[in-house]
């Protein structure tokens, strides 16, 4: 178990981005090793030319343009409990005269972020989800989508005093909880004034956003055709057109559900404790595995009947008076508690048990709350969804055939971007208060 | 038992005396361990006395499990229920009958059991039985249940989970294991992720964001027993949420919880009450129930039961044989919690009645018999306990006394001494063992002990010789109040009436003098007794009351035999009688203490008529009538009556209740609100009691009350 040695064993050094890391978890390695030297001269500048930080008030540089809008770079953060996302936007369309302008550390983080997909040991781009040719307040380029784990935070923070990220006078707008944990490291250590903003806004802002500029040409949101049969059913985009009401069910760490009547009227319902963080944290204790695709990967390859107590265990077959199938699930590791089950069963089987309860579990308060504030379109969003098709079609499954039809489940593709998405758009959306 | 006439030596006798048993139905039930089912297949092997029986009902799991070993060692075919309907079954049926079922839990509270009164009306709520899974059923009817959800994170989720986690097997080591624990340690907070709270939503720091979140992250071993409390804190959340939602969403407020993963286990009882809480902000409560454990098993019974009409009978909860509930946590007594897991009993004595409220309750629902909750007042709860254990010997005493000519009496009678001291032995340790303790459960808990040792009726004689001596002085009373004035003589009916009541063997202090002065006369009452104004006086209120147009119809419960019954009541009734009021007796239907029965005051009444001619009167003209009350308690539960009484209640039209004696209007009652007018009537023979009402011995209770406008 040293999934976190990474980072704290460090001594000092940047993990974010020491480029030293042998192993990155998409599976390719870090071609840009020059980089680290690069970012070294780098700091040296910063150090060279940078001011002293304001620290009473929120920092904004106008460019050189005549229009409203914030200065360079473009950040969008949403800490969470688990993860920090990240998006930038870099523009395309840069002139050579602003390139001219353009002082060195913000040109070097614009390089260092789009020439990388992995940052430091455990800093990842997301590449296949960037978004490409985008018009943000009139400027053109790609979003790119980074995400890190919170227990890096402070290497992160760390890297921003060290590139005397202060002097670039932007505004860091974020979102999420660590918006606040981490709001005095930010100030004390990088000198860094923190923009906060909800983390339900800048949800619904950034999916509504993402949905209706498209996927790089294709539809955001997805749905599968034919739920009620999950081996054969088929991925298929749809528009978000008219998106609202919609049950906007946020899968991260713990889990949020959101009733969305309109884009600036929503209402949070209810929430678990029982979500994306418990999958995890169980199957770490259960399978000694480390890292979420580890677990997923895992789970992919388990079968949970061996460790589930199902109906038929208990009644030999469906439980008719009461419509329960035989196959369903009676009990969660109903089997555990059992010896000669406990032979029988791999790490494999443990990790798709959980990820099955756990996914069933969401599913079933989902449901309830649809029924309960009589909203038939479910939206499923958060990092736990990411890579992980056998919630999704379980979901879309759940929905589909506890309802005898009258939910509809739809996906994201950007599934755990959207509120980093929604506070750059908070940025973009400050106009000059000087 | 063959009959036995005990026949008067002096004189003739009023009446005579017979001791025969009555064949009282009672259900038995017994919870054990699935390991000793043989050694219970072979007691009920022993005790089949009905041969005509060819089938056994069974249910739950396993009924299917452990068919074959039924029908082979019982050579009864087994007849399977289906689980979920016996368990609906048997939880009207608990709701229905036993008082103090349901409870609310209050961790740290005192006491930690808070009782719910028997709603008349149990109909609809959602019972969660929380076994291996969550079963969710909203029932509507005792026909109508339906299942509308359930869930897969359950008691197995706990157990199962639980094991692969902490390698602990055993599921009551897993809950100590969980109750030693700091959930805080494996889950994460909001205040993990915010720092703080997250106030715009009005979540708290400490509320759990991500159940088992850090063991995600963090690179570390987590202890057994951190890691079991994060988990029954998981599941617990869970279920209450699902609870929740499924109460709201068919608009549901009474939440039933049972299931093995409850099952009086104080650390469940919380979290899920907990839950509750915290997703209704309080509107909804989670109920438990005192026999939870029964309920299969009760319903499976009743199905075979079935072709007997369940409206003709009531049941009540039999205190001699039933284990009561524990209410120690299992850190505190392991052991005591392991047995009770294993072996526990219920009773439950069939009454071959319908029982009902009065229809002159002014609010049902809201009625609470008792007047002091034992469990709650613990000054009083060791002063009555001490009192009766103190009283016991007595007891002892005249219930030998009762049977001279039986051989193994006092056997018997000193059984029934150690079976009552280890009640209240029980009772001291565990206040809330069967539900709220009040002076009545206590007094209830004696009789049935004396019953349980038969000896139903140990003042029979007593009752007998006393009712004989009062009929005597009867015509004399009655002489004297009509020289009287109209003023002096309501004065000297009611002071009649108080005097008549000191006569009770059920206060100590009496039975102290009335053992030692036989002579002890009814003048000489009349003398002790304290004089106006009295502690309780509304006196001068019912006297202008009388002054007015007479009462339609006045209900009477009395109290004791003897001088209270025939020179106290009997007077009173005369008078109201005379007044133009129709006058409806109530008594006991089966023996307590002293107190006059049914079948005791349809004697002495009509020796009464057959001397008085008010009184013959009106038996002939049906202007008085008795009725049984349905009880077989010196104490008076007005939501649990005889049927027949609340018919003639109503017929006739009744304004005005009486109700008299300690146990009726003290005990219990003293706080009843009434739809019409009523009268509290009492002496207070017990010094303590007095005190504490801020008086002396012998201080009166005189509690006349009008219905609000």
């Amino acid at each position: 178990m040293d999934k976190a040695k990474s980072i704290v064993e460090q001594n000092g050094a940047d993990a974010w981005y020491a480029f030293n890391s042998p192993r990155i978890s998409n599976g390719t390695t870090n071609a840009y090793s020059a980089a680290g030297k690069h970012f070294h001269y780098l700091h040296q500048d910063l150090h060279n030319h940078g001011s002293p930080a304001n620290k009473c008030r929120l920092r904004r540089r106008m460019d050189s343009g005549k229009k409203n809008r914030p200065p360079f770079p473009w950040f969008g953060m949403d800490i969470g409990g688990t993860l920090v996302k990240l998006v930038y936007f870099e523009p395309k369309d840069v002139t050579a005269e602003e390139e001219q302008e353009e002082v060195e550390n913000l040109k070097s983080i614009r390089k260092y972020l789009t020439s990388n997909t992995a940052y430091g040991k455990t800093g990842i781009r997301d590449v296949h989800l960037e978004l490409k040719n985008l018009t943000m307040c009139g400027r053109k380029g790609n979003l790119h989508f980074i995400r890190f784990p919170t227990q890096a935070m402070h290497r992160f923070i760390q890297m921003g005093r060290e590139k005397n990220f202060s002097s670039l006078h932007t505004t860091l707008c974020a979102t999420g909880g660590g918006a606040y944990k981490f709001e005095e490291d930010f100030r004390a250590m990088a000198d860094l004034e923190l923009h906060k903003l909800d983390e339900l806004d800048c949800l619904i802002q950034g999916l509504l956003y993402v949905d209706s500029v498209g996927f790089n040409g294709r539809p955001e949101c997805y749905f599968f055709e034919d739920p009620s049969d999950p081996q054969n059913c088929v991925k298929r985009t749809c528009c978000l057109d008219n998106p609202f009401p919609m049950l906007l069910v946020n899968i991260g760490s713990g889990v949020s559900i959101l009733a969305v009547y309109s884009k600036d009227n929503y209402k949070r319902v209810t929430g678990t404790s029982l979500g994306g963080g418990t999958f995890l944290g169980l199957c770490c204790l259960l399978t000694g595995c480390e890292t979420f695709e580890e677990a997923l990967e895992m789970a992919a390859k388990g079968d949970s009947t061996n460790v589930d107590k199902l109906v038929k265990d208990i009644y030999g077959g469906d439980y008719g008076r009461f419509g329960l199938q035989g196959s369903a699930v009676a009990s969660s590791f109903g089997h555990m508690m059992s010896k000669e089950k406990l032979d029988t069963i791999s790490k494999e089987d443990l990790a798709r048990a959980t990820l099955v309860s756990i996914t069933n579990n969401i599913g079933s308060i989902a449901r309830m709350c649809a029924v309960n504030e009589k909203i038939e379109r479910v939206v499923f969003v958060g990092n736990f969804l990411r890579i992980n098709m056998v919630s999704t079609k379980l979901l879309a499954y759940a929905m589909d055939f506890w309802s005898k039809g009258q939910l509809k489940a739809l996906f994201q593709e950007h599934e755990g971007y959207f509120g980093a998405v929604g506070a750059l758009l908070e940025l973009l959306k400050m106009t000059d208060d000087f | 038992m063959a009959k036995r006439f005990f026949q008067e030596t002096e004189d003739e006798p009023l009446y005579e005396v017979s001791v025969q048993e009555e064949i009282t139905a009672r259900l038995h039930f017994i919870k054990f361990e699935n390991a000793y089912i043989e050694t219970c297949l072979d007691f009920v092997k022993d005790h089949l006395v009905n041969t005509e029986t060819k089938v056994i009902k069974a249910t739950g799991g396993g009924a299917h499990k452990f068919k074959d070993l039924l029908e082979k060692k019982l050579k009864l075919k087994v007849d399977k229920e289906d689980e979920m309907s016996c368990l609906i079954k048997g939880c009207n049926f608990v709701l229905r009958n036993i008082p103090h079922e349901a409870f609310v839990y209050v961790k740290h509270a005192e006491p930690e059991f808070r009782f719910q009164t028997t709603h008349p009306d149990i109909f609809p709520y959602l019972l969660v039985s929380i076994g291996s899974g969550v079963s969710i059923v909203k029932v509507e009817s005792e026909d109508k249940f339906e299942r509308i959800g359930g869930s897969s994170i359950g008691g197995g989720t706990f157990w199962g989970l639980g094991a692969l986690l902490t390698k602990t097997k055993r599921f009551d080591e897993l809950l100590q294991l969980a109750s030693r624990g700091q959930h805080t340690n494996v889950d994460m907070l909001v205040k993990d992720i915010y720092g703080g709270a997250y106030e715009s939503l009005g979540l708290t720091g400490d509320l759990i964001a991500s159940s088992f979140g850090k063991s995600a992250t963090a690179d570390k071993e987590f202890s057994k027993e951190d890691m079991a409390k994060s988990l029954l804190h998981m599941i617990s959340n869970d279920i209450g949420q699902l609870a929740c939602l499924y109460a709201k969403l068919h608009n549901l407020s009474r939440v039933y919880f049972g299931g093995f993963f409850i099952r009086g286990h104080p650390v469940t009882m919380h979290t899920i009450t907990y839950s509750i809480n915290f997703f209704t902000k309080g509107e909804v409560q989670a109920l438990f129930l005192r026999h939870e454990g029964y309920l299969g098993s009760i319903g499976a019974f009743l199905k075979g039961a079935e072709e007997d009409n369940p409206n003709q009978y009531s049941w009540g909860e039999n205190y001699a044989g039933s284990s009561g509930l524990m209410s120690i946590s299992p850190d505190v007594f392991p052991m005591q919690r392991t047995r009770s897991g294993t072996f526990d009993m219920l009773e439950m004595d069939r009454l071959e009645r319908e029982l009902v409220n009065l229809p002159l309750l002014l609010d049902s629902s809201s009625y609470i018999p008792d007047t002091v909750d034992l469990t709650e007042d613990a000054l009083a709860r060791e002063y009555w306990l001490s009192c009766f254990e103190e009283a016991l010997d007595g007891v002892v005493k005249r219930a030998v006394a009762s049977q001279p000519d039986l051989q193994d009496a006092r056997e018997r009678a000193e059984k029934f001494r150690h079976k009552y001291r280890h009640k209240l032995q029980t009772l001291r340790h565990q206040p809330c063992a069967y539900g709220s303790l009040t002076v009545r459960s206590l007094l209830d808990t004696r009789e049935h002990c004396l019953n349980e040792f038969n000896f139903p009726d140990p003042y029979s004689q007593i009752k007998q010789r006393e009712n004989d001596l009062a009929l005597r002085y009867f015509q004399k009373v009655v002489s004297s109040m009509e020289m009287l004035s109209w003023e002096d003589r309501q004065f000297a009916l009611v002071k009649g009436l108080l005097a008549g009541n000191m006569f009770d063997w059920g206060a100590k202090a009496v039975s102290d003098v009335l053992e030692t002065d036989p002579t002890f006369g009814f003048d000489e009452a009349k003398r002790q007794l304290q004089e106006r104004p009295w502690l309780v006086d509304s006196y001068s209120r019912w006297i202008e009351r009388l002054k007015g147009p007479p009462h339609k119809c006045a209900l009477f419960f009395v109290d004791n035999s003897g001088i209270d019954i025939i020179l106290g009541v009997f007077p009173l009734v005369r008078e109201l009688l005379c007044r133009g009021t129709e006058v409806v007796l109530a008594s006991n239907s089966g023996p307590a203490l002293n107190d006059v029965t049914y079948n005791e005051l349809q004697i002495l009444t009509e020796k009464i008529a057959a001397m008085d001619s008010v009184i013959h009167s009106g038996i002939t003209k049906d202007r008085l009538i008795l009725v049984q009350s349905g009880s077989s308690s010196p104490c008076l539960d007005l939501s649990r009556l005889d049927k027949g009484l609340a018919t003639v209640v109503n017929e006739r039209h009744t304004d005005l209740v009486v109700i008299e004696g300690m146990g009726r209007a003290i005990h219990t009652n003293y706080y009843a609100v009434l739809r019409c007018e009523s009268l509290k009537l009492a002496v207070i023979k017990n010094s303590w009691l007095a005190e504490r009402l801020g008086g002396k011995i012998y201080s009166v209770v005189f509690k006349y009350e009008q219905p609000r406008e």
